[in-house]
């Protein structure tokens, strides 16, 4: 029974339109809503995707790239409304579900390969 | 009504309008029946409203509470609670709602029986360091309260000393909640932050003056 009323409130923050499927491994664009003063636009964070976690409302994942040779990550919630939308850059081939591991490789050894099938 | 009774649902995240990701706990409140009404000019002398909560069966209800619902026409309820009515008098027999008491921005104070943690040591009850070495003399020692009191003058130790015992299952009040969200249809309040208690835990929602 509480089960079900944690559902209702859960679903009334899950976004409209729902982003692009992507999994740890691909390359995406995250475009994000910022906001400066009275202006709004958009940021965009371009990297891999290292992890997915959560559930419902909650679940988020962490997007890694490195910005002038300092490796960053941003975590997004997945249903934040400051998430424009998501491209989906290019679909890595990956053997984990988090890629944390490449935290200790940089430049040729972080490279990951392309994923030829789709994933299921 | 000063506040109303419900049950903690559990713990998640909701956004606000500017995209803020605010942790809330979910609280199913009401809808209460009111029991009984005290009044300062009646033969109780002071103000008051008995509310109930969450259906009881009436072979497990006692027949003096049985007689005591019946009295104001309510079904039997399992939780009964007093709380203070200011501007109009309720009827005993009135539902209580979510939206009649509390508004999305408000402040309120919830009060509920805490987890029991058991009988824990001063370390962890009250945040006490502990002797952190194992060497310099010391000897099974490491998380002991040190020195209690003095010597020979008072020869006693103060009373209130923070000593271990039971921590938790006690009545623990938070204030200061924000009421993040509301929904009248199914009888739920979130509040931004944490509440006392586990999940299905009957808690007091009170407003604040």
């Amino acid at each position: 029974m509480s089960k079900d009323l944690m559902n209702i409130v859960e679903a009334t923050q899950f976004r409209s339109t729902d982003l692009p499927a992507f999994v740890p491994g691909d390359t995406v664009a995250v475009h994000v809503r910022v906001v400066e003063g009275q202006k709004q636009r958009i940021q965009i964070f371009q990297g891999v995707v290292i992890s997915i976690r959560g559930g419902g409302a909650r679940k988020t994942f962490m997007v890694r790239k490195i910005s002038g040779g300092v490796g960053v990550e941003r975590v997004f919630p997945y249903h934040s409304p400051s998430i424009a939308r998501v491209e989906v850059k290019r679909r890595g081939r990956v053997r984990r579900a988090k890629l944390y591991y490449l935290r200790k490789l940089r430049g040729k050894a972080s490279r990951i390969k392309e994923r030829q099938r789709e994933a299921k | 009504m000063s506040g109303m009774l419900g049950r903690k649902v559990g713990m998640t995240s909701i956004f606000d309008a500017r995209g803020n990701n605010l942790p809330c706990t979910v609280i199913e409140v009401g809808p209460n029946v009111v029991v009984q009404v005290k009044q300062s000019d009646g033969r109780d002398g002071y103000d008051a409203v008995q509310l109930g909560f969450l259906p009881a069966k009436p072979r497990r209800t006692t027949k003096a509470m049985r007689g005591h619902f019946a009295a104001a026409g309510a079904s039997p309820q399992r939780v009964v609670r007093e709380f203070h009515w200011s501007d109009a008098a309720p009827e005993p027999g009135d539902e209580v709602r979510v939206e009649d008491v509390f508004a999305v921005g408000e402040m309120i104070s919830v009060a509920g029986v805490s987890k029991g943690k058991g009988f824990q040591g001063v370390v962890r009850r009250h945040g006490f360091r502990g002797v952190n070495d194992r060497t310099h003399g010391q000897h099974n020692r490491q998380r002991a309260p040190g020195s209690i009191g003095q010597s020979s003058d008072p020869s006693r130790v103060y009373k209130g000393m923070r000593m271990g015992g039971q921590m938790g299952n006690r009545r623990v009040t938070v204030r200061n909640l924000d009421v993040a969200a509301i929904y009248p249809e199914h009888n739920l309040l979130l509040v931004r932050g944490a509440v006392p208690g586990a999940r299905k835990g009957v808690v007091s929602l009170l407003k604040q003056s």
